[in-house]
């Protein structure tokens, strides 16, 4: 299809010139262009509010290969803000029909669906894209991602990131008129685990004062949803993406309002609480989404430095916002180079224990050892002791389905200036002699 | 950046079934923090914990506890643990797996115990709960009730209220509901 000669004129003024505060390893020229088109991959995770707004974004800002995915159905609730769908398309999954609008509107971008959990897909899956933006309204399904992106990342014997290990990721997140947007580069900047307790816990409900003395329509809907529903459906669990079991909660929650004179239970009220979702805003998320979608872009390319790297914005109550920048936990388990270890392929699980407990940065006594899911040794409780004690005489080479290097985890007492205090560790171990990797090979890259 | 993903794609193409390394799990920081609390587990006397999908499966256990004083004593009384991944930002789901009469625990299993609801606080472990737990058996109260019944008993009439925990816990009616036998 051939294109009309201004089309990019607005991006090629980022691309094609020289500037102060642009990346140091910017190169402008017509080439970037067509990298961006040719070999960024963006990875739009959630088809929602947020995703509808990323996934338009990013098409118009010169990105052209775009994966979107979202396990959801477009509910009729949902077209005030999530603007790709029509009333027709209820029922349908969010991805397809998202990924559908913006190529029907968008020439020359193409945009592949996945109708999924984020956690049916491989590892590989993610690895393929260059950079990954967040659209989600979850705190689980964030520190999922993170954890994917995270677990590309790799460090030098210096402990310093490899370039190209980085997964950058751009995460928004709205509530009402309050929205946040944030640039993770893993290894540089800190990640969604070394900064958890930014999300207030949620609000829980004391059970008895549900049962008991419900005040308001919130409680009354939480004692549906948590008490009565188990009183009728005995075994069947609640399943907050099936519409039938919320329309149940709903009209329970309504017969309880009415007994105790609470008002206000209303059907969205009900996703609302059992979800734990706060009314989106149409132009809170077209904001922080197009902060993303801009520092994708400055990602990708350079054209200018990053959002240095949580930014916040509050639109109740006049306008504020604010960019702050926090710092890297330095030993979090999830983003952190952890200590790095280098054994023979025949070191015991036994002699590993033994190692690490005369390893001078680490002086670890009584480990428990985990691999990826897999328990190695647990010192306690006696049944898991017991359960993993045939391990001990197994090489950690064995155990670690004999890759040549990877991450473990180990937990134990470990005694600093005399004092004994219980820690968490992450160890990067590297088998010697492997895939003809050397220390060498350990300290080059970057 | 850009550039780097160029470079790396280039590699990619050469090299595209050099690397066939399996598919494997990721460990969430949920996982690793409980596998912290577990292996520090400083059970009460007579608590013990049941791992029913094996050793990889930390997140879903079973806690069984055998209170050594108060109206439960000598009864066995089984909880279920189930742990997010995001552990310990989020309290763990506990439910009580033995049918119960008791103020504190309804019928479902439910359980009134405020850590485990509004007081939650990610320095509290599995520990705490369990001692929490163990709390409910040598001192439940009428104050914060599930059972509303039991809780009206207890309140009005102690030695009502131990004589209806006894049947219960021998198996047989209390009022309208039928509870199995859980002396050990
Ligand atoms: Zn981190």
């Amino acid at each position: 299809m051939a294109e009309s000669a201004g089309r990019w004129r607005d991006l090629d003024k980022l691309l094609l010139r020289p500037g102060n505060i642009v990346s140091p390893n910017f190169e402008p020229g017509p080439e970037l262009r067509d990298d961006l088109q040719t070999y960024a991959r963006v990875l739009v995770v959630g088809a929602g509010g947020l995703g509808c707004e990323l996934l338009k974004d990013l098409a118009l800002s010169g990105f052209r290969n775009i994966d979107v995915i979202d396990m959801d159905r477009i509910e009729v609730t949902n077209l005030n803000r999530q603007f790709l769908f029509r009333l027709q398309d209820v029922g349908k999954p969010k991805a397809e029909v998202a990924a559908m609008r913006v190529m029907e509107r968008v020439s020359g971008v193409n945009i592949v669906p996945h109708f999924c959990r984020i956690e049916d897909k491989e590892l590989d899956f993610y690895s393929d894209f260059t950079i990954i933006a967040l659209g989600l309204d979850s705190i689980e399904a964030r520190s999922y991602i993170n954890a994917v992106a995270c677990s590309f990342l790799e460090y030098d014997s210096d402990d310093n990131p490899l370039e190209e290990s980085i997964k950058p990721m751009v995460d928004g997140g709205t509530e009402g008129f309050k929205g946040h947007a944030r640039v993770i580069l893993p290894g540089k900047t800190p990640c969604f685990e070394c900064t958890i307790w930014l999300f207030p816990p949620q609000v829980k409900f004391p059970l008895c004062t549900l049962a008991e003395t419900p005040r308001t329509a919130a409680h009354c809907i939480e004692y549906a949803h948590l008490i009565k529903w188990d009183e009728v459906h005995s075994g069947k669990s609640f399943d907050a993406d099936d519409p039938e079991h919320m329309q149940w909660v709903f009209s329970e929650a309504v017969k309880r309002a009415e007994l105790f004179g609470i008002p206000g239970v209303t059907y969205s009220l009900t996703q609302g609480v059992v979800k734990n979702i706060i009314p989106a805003i149409a132009s809170t998320n077209a904001i922080i989404s197009a902060a993303c979608a801009l520092e994708a872009l400055k990602i990708m390319t350079g054209c200018s430095k990053t959002l240095s790297n949580y930014l916040t914005y509050n639109g109740l109550e006049g306008l504020h916002t604010k960019v702050t920048e926090f710092v890297r936990e330095k030993d979090c388990l999830v983003c952190g180079p952890g200590v790095l270890l280098e054994l023979d392929t025949s070191v015991t699980l036994q002699k590993f224990i033994e190692l690490i407990g005369e390893h001078p940065k680490l002086l670890l006594s009584k480990p428990s050892i985990t691999y990826r899911g897999k328990t190695l040794y647990m010192q306690a409780p006696p049944v898991l002791e017991e359960m993993t004690r045939s391990n001990l005489i197994l090489p950690l080479y064995d155990l670690m389905d004999k890759v040549s290097k990877d991450v473990i985890h180990v937990n134990g007492m470990t005694s600093k200036n005399d004092a004994k205090q219980s820690c968490l560790l992450k160890l990067r171990i590297v088998f010697k002699g492997i895939d003809g990797m050397t220390d060498m090979d350990m300290a080059s890259g970057a | 950046m850009i550039k780097l993903f160029k470079v790396k794609e280039k590699q990619r193409e050469i090299a595209e079934n050099a690397n066939g390394r399996a598919p494997v799990k990721k460990q969430s920081a949920g996982e690793l923090r409980l596998h912290k609390d577990i292996s520090e587990l400083n059970l009460p006397k007579s608590t013990t914990i049941a791992f029913p999908n094996g050793k990889d499966d930390l997140m879903n256990f079973e806690v069984t506890i055998r209170p050594d004083e108060g109206y439960y004593q000598g009864g066995m009384f089984v909880f279920t643990f189930s742990v997010s991944p995001i552990y310990p930002h989020e309290a763990p789901k506990v439910k009580c797996k033995t049918k119960v009469y008791h103020p504190n625990i309804d019928l479902e299993g439910n359980v009134c115990l405020n850590i485990l609801r509004e007081d939650w606080k990610p320095v509290l472990n599995i520990n705490t709960i369990v001692y929490g737990l163990h709390h409910l058996f040598t001192e439940p109260n009428h104050e914060d009730p599930l059972n509303h019944e039991a809780a009206t008993v207890l309140r009005e009439n102690p030695k009502q209220f131990e004589s209806n925990v006894r049947r219960a816990m021998t198996g047989g009616y209390v009022n309208q509901t039928y509870f199995t036998r859980c002396i050990c």
